[in-house]
């Protein structure tokens, strides 16, 4: 498998003296779709930023499908498209040379510009807009309009920043799709995101930055493997008189009908149909009180917060 | 980047750029129209008439060729400067540095769209210096020579200056208390001739002298400087202002973290 992105021993100190990038190493595969994560302040921009020469980096190496950054640039940036978190075109430009003149940034003709830009426009539905300058358009459209000046180019490796932040879920929803599209076409996507849901939803490899540092970097399913508690909610049909003790198991009441069970990857979710039913009560619906991916990203976040402080 | 590549991108920049001011004509093509008229009407034809010639030519014959080399002086600056710091601004200017485009590319075809915008400028002010004045020509080629140097040399400038600005104000600081002063004191009104000899001296560490002195030439066929070193100190402005703000560029300076 060649590998879309190798960062090696990334270092990134600014000028106030914070260490926000410690040492990363990191490897994305080509046709991954990958999620780097990590609360607020972890180094996820910086990260970015020096991936696409928007910030200097202190030390280290990167190399976008083998192009290293700083020797072969001119290569290495052409295989790669950003979505950055920030809207950042000019917002008195008609929509459609935002695209075609970011197409001319990478050599690409204006005539054949114009047609690319035509196409993504199209395809992320604002085709119509295409003569309104940027300023006009809704924050939903602005971001739409990122995602098709990154793609314009037909990069190999597309970077997204925060793409869905700010959206309504029906469009979020609708950009999820586009880009499995855009990934299963083949080009390698690196998503940052605050929505663990959409990372879950769409990621095969995740990596967890906190505190400038790579705390966890796998795959998907081994990440959720390590999972061992989750919090599910129970709505029930009558009130419930007594909550049972088992142990593997922790119930607290929110509400008369309304139950949060704690239960660990060993025991079985069936012992509180058990309990309930024992009790002559029924399950009306039953739901993750997180989703699995958010519960695990916390438990990890705040055990290196814990060891950051028992650290001498 | 292959050469065609880079070429197409310095053409998208350029575009872009005399796109810009071009839909913004009433504000960068008409007021420096107005104003050079109003220069034409008063110093030429009001004042002009009592001051009497000038270096045997007609006061607003003597003058034409320093107004049209002032509005082009600071439409250069001005549409480089301006343009940078909205890119910079708006943060559109990440565009161009997560491109392939070499940094060389970005600066020629910033300095490309404000130099298009001083001619334009210049050949809209001629013609309504024509209307005031006999346009004489003395030598074509020194004409365009110099004002094609000047024009670069005031948007490399302006192309600093934006680099280095952080607010709207920052932008028009050199404009108003560098640029201006030294226009006015470039020879544009007199003949440094004139003066006394201090500041005949002074005048000769002012740029702007040189080059409105060789386009006078270029009109009249009188300077009060030599041409060539006019050529000469034009030229080693824009090497050093080219090399510079590359360097700038290249360090991220001011737009890159």
């Amino acid at each position: 498998m060649n590998i879309a992105l190798n960062i090696r021993n990334l270092k990134k100190v600014y000028g106030n003296g914070v260490s926000a990038l410690k040492g990363i190493d990191l490897q994305v595969e080509q046709g991954d779709f990958f999620a780097l994560l990590g609360p607020n302040g972890a180094g996820k921009s910086t990260t970015i930023g020096i991936i696409t020469s928007l910030i200097n980096k202190t030390d280290g190496q990167i190399e976008i499908f083998g192009h290293n950054l700083d020797t072969d640039s001119s290569a290495a940036k052409a295989c790669l498209g950003l979505v950055p978190q920030e809207f950042n075109f000019n917002v008195f430009e008609p929509v459609i040379e935002v695209i075609a003149n970011q197409a001319g940034f990478y050599g690409i003709e204006r005539k054949e510009a114009f047609e690319r830009a035509e196409h993504y426009l199209q395809k992320l539905g604002l085709w119509e807009k295409r003569r309104t300058t940027g300023r006009q358009l809704s924050g939903g459209m602005k971001r739409r309009l990122m995602i098709a000046r990154a793609l314009v180019h037909q990069p190999k490796l597309l970077i997204l920043d925060e793409p869905t932040a700010g959206v309504d879920i029906e469009i979020r929803r609708s950009m999820w799709e586009f880009l499995r599209e855009i990934n299963s076409s083949g080009t390698t996507i690196i998503l940052t995101t605050h929505y663990l849901e959409e990372a879950e939803e769409l990621c095969r490899n995740i990596a967890i930055i906190d505190h400038g540092e790579l705390i966890e970097s796998t795959s998907k399913k081994e990440l959720l493997n390590k999972l061992n508690m989750e919090t599910f909610i129970f709505d029930l049909s009558a009130p419930i008189k007594a909550l049972g003790l088992a142990s593997g198991l922790s119930m607290k009441l929110i509400d008369e009908t309304t139950m949060e069970v704690e239960i660990d990857k060993n025991n079985s979710i069936n012992r509180v149909f058990e309990f309930l039913s024992s009790n002559g009560i029924e399950v009306l619906s039953m739901r993750n009180k997180r989703n699995r991916l958010e519960e695990l990203f916390m438990c990890l976040v705040d055990k290196n917060k814990n060891e950051r402080r028992s650290a001498p | 980047m292959n050469t065609k590549e880079k070429f197409i991108a310095y053409k998208t920049i350029v575009i872009r750029e005399v796109l810009r001011f071009s839909r913004i004509w009433v504000q960068t093509i008409v007021p420096p129209m107005v104003t050079m008229g109003l220069y034409f009407v008063i110093f030429g034809n009001l004042i002009g008439q009592r001051i009497g010639p000038m270096e045997g030519f007609n006061y607003i014959d003597y003058i034409v060729p320093g107004l049209i080399m002032m509005s082009v002086i600071t439409n250069s600056y001005a549409n480089v400067v301006s343009s940078f710091y909205g890119t910079k601004f708006q943060h559109s200017i990440e565009e161009m540095l997560v491109s392939p485009v070499p940094n060389y590319i970005i600066l020629l075809g910033f300095v490309t769209g404000g130099v298009v915008r001083g001619i334009a400028v210049g050949i809209a002010v001629t013609i309504v210096a024509m209307f005031f004045a006999d346009i004489l020509v003395h030598d074509l080629v020194v004409i365009f020579s110099m004002v094609l140097m000047t024009a670069i040399l005031f948007s490399l400038a302006g192309f600093i200056n934006g680099v280095y600005a952080q607010s709207f104000d920052d932008i028009s600081l050199i404009p108003t208390f560098v640029l201006t002063p030294l226009t006015y004191l470039g020879g544009i009104f007199y003949s440094i001739s004139l003066l006394p000899q201090f500041w005949q001296d002074a005048s000769l560490f002012n740029p702007i002298l040189y080059m409105v002195n060789a386009f006078r030439y270029g009109f009249l066929g009188v300077s009060d400087i030599d041409l060539g070193m006019s050529y000469a100190i034009t030229l080693i402005f824009i090497t050093g202002l080219y090399v510079f703000g590359l360097r700038l560029l290249q360090k991220g300076h001011g737009i890159k973290t």
